[in-house]
């Protein structure tokens, strides 16, 4: 087939397009809200203006109360992740260089990871009491399991022509595990990161919801308790933001920069317009 | 360094049965000579080359370097592998130096041999390039240049120039003959083209389809530099085609 050749009339790029048609689905979802609000259909605490969120919004950021509940958040979820992936890095390695080890741990991973890691929360209260220890304890073992998995993953699938080619040229024992095996697992150990990483954040709210130290989950039950919906909603939209920040911009963009360098991603082509 | 294959059969059990490989392959290479291996697909050429390289080991017979029987990988003994094989994870440069980082040599040692090779592979302006920018046919140079940065006694070069345009494998040749002239590495040199093999080696081994064998020897006695377009070299080659009992254009790929 041969692309037509009469001349076309001007259109709008892609990405302004897929933009604009984006612009208009939310300020519906908004209009509509709204119109739901005016009629008046429920109660204005269970029901609010899309505006009273904004507004709760704003107090919220203003009085620093979500100021205060990001940072605890964020600093329980940056501890647990970072002892997560310490444990995880180490129990993938093993679990790749010990067929033993694999064997038997091995099996008990896969049995626990199929646990929803709040599961944990009644044992955790039971050991640690109920303090930060115990939430810490919840969110490793909601990301340790999977990093584990995709560490061993990597390793096991180590190219054997990357590994051939590193003997060849002299790499052995732990400098061709640091600088062969270890980054040509990188690929697999990131996307098990990113996994951790969302399974760390859920395992987070939910057990902040059951918890009265400053965090997101905390201003959410305050919501509730106080009948104020615009609150919930509020706090609610900052979670979605902080979860797509992590998710999508943080390890997204990471996992497509490494991918693309590995060669495990389609090159970028340019599309002819 | 010299090498020898003694009556080495090499078979791979495979989910469909035993492949034989290689069958009873008698080799023998002098310190220094430039040996072409050439036969149709799947005869055995990477096969016998991993054995060299100390990669794959006979399942009977023996392969020796100096007298020594091979048992392992050495950076003595380098491979060039059919598909370039390089570390996405490294630039250009990092992949070139790889060889001497893991001997330990100093960073300044490193640099300038990586960019006499890449300059000798014209790549020098891709010297911190990702594996991932770069074309098959410049993989492979990269690839040239990483395996001759360690100085290997013995280099195994597998259809390296393959993927290359005409002009940039003619200078590679030139370029591949002047390093053997200077260095007296051992070369073995595995292609699918017979002129390529009658330009560049000194011996043109020739190897029958699956299970590989050796079926002819060719003395190659042209004065070197060899031109690719020669009235000798078609000869020689037209001679070497007739042992192959292929068509020109299978023996002819890349
Ligand atoms: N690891 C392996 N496991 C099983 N069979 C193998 C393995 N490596 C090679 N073979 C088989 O051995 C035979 C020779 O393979 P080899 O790669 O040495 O061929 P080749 O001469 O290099 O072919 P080409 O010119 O296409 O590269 C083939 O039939 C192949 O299927
Ligand atoms: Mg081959």
């Amino acid at each position: 087939m041969t692309p037509p050749t009469a001349p076309r009339a001007p259109r709008l790029n892609e990405t302004t397009r897929l933009w604009l048609s984006r612009a208009v689905f939310f300020a519906l979802f908004l209009a509509v809200w709204e119109a739901l609000f005016r009629l008046h259909l429920w109660p204005d605490y269970i029901f609010p203006a899309p505006s009273e969120v904004l507004a709760a919004l704003g107090r919220g950021f203003s009085n620093g109360t979500f100021w205060i509940g990001i940072l605890g958040s964020m600093r329980r979820l940056v501890q647990g992740y970072i002892i997560a992936l310490a444990i995880g890095l180490s129990l993938g390695v093993l679990m790749a260089e010990w067929r033993w080890f694999k064997n038997t741990f091995g099996l008990l991973a896969l049995g626990l990871q199929t646990l929803p890691s709040i599961s944990w929360l009644p044992l955790a209260l039971l050991w640690f009491g109920l303090n930060e220890r115990a939430i810490l304890f919840v969110i490793v073992m909601g990301a340790v399991l999977s990093i584990a998995q995709a560490t061993e993953d990597g390793i096991r699938n180590t190219a054997p022509i990357y590994m051939r080619a590193a003997r060849n040229l002299g790499a052995r024992g732990w400098r061709l595990y640091l600088l062969v095996v270890l980054p040509s697992a990188l690929p697999s150990i990131v996307t098990g990161m990113k996994l951790g990483w969302s399974f760390a954040w859920r395992s987070l709210m939910a057990g902040e919801l059951l918890y009265t130290l400053p965090g997101l989950g905390n201003l959410l039950s305050m919501g509730r308790e106080l009948n104020d919906m615009s609150q919930v909603i509020a706090v609610m939209l900052v979670i979605i933001a902080l979860g797509v920040i992590g998710d999508q911009l943080l390890f997204g963009i990471v996992e497509r920069r490494i991918r693309e360098r590995w060669g495990l991603a389609p090159r970028k082509s340019t599309r002819g317009g | 360094m010299g090498l020898n294959i003694q009556n080495a059969t090499k078979t791979f059990q495979t989910r469909g049965g035993p492949v034989t490989a290689l069958d009873r392959i008698n080799l023998s290479i002098r310190d220094g000579e430039l040996v072409c291996l050439i036969g149709p697909s799947g005869c055995g050429k990477s096969t016998l080359l991993n054995m060299l390289a100390g990669l794959e080991f006979p399942s009977q017979g023996q392969a020796l370097s100096d007298g020594q029987e091979i048992t392992g990988a050495d950076p003595s003994r380098v491979l060039i592998f059919q598909e370039a094989a390089l570390f996405p994870w490294l630039t250009v440069q990092d992949n070139v130096e790889f060889g001497l980082t893991m001997r330990g040599a100093p960073q300044a040692e490193r640099a300038a041999t990586a960019r006499r090779l890449l300059e000798m592979v014209h790549l020098e302006q891709f010297s911190q390039a990702w594996v991932h920018e770069l074309s098959g046919g410049m993989r492979q140079r990269v690839a040239l240049a990483r395996a001759l940065a360690v100085a290997p006694a013995v280099l195994l070069l597998d259809e390296p120039f393959a993927a290359l345009d005409a002009l940039t494998r003619d200078r590679l040749h030139t370029e591949l003959q002047d390093i053997w002239q200077q260095t007296g590495t051992t070369i073995v040199f595995v292609t699918h083209n017979v002129r390529e093999a009658v330009v560049l080696g000194d011996r043109v081994i020739v190897m029958s389809a699956r299970p590989g064998r050796i079926v002819a020897e060719h003395r190659i006695d042209l004065t070197r530099p060899r031109q690719i377009e020669n009235v000798e070299t078609t000869r020689l080659a037209q001679r070497i085609l007739a042992d192959l009992q292929l068509e020109p254009s299978t023996g002819q790929r890349g």
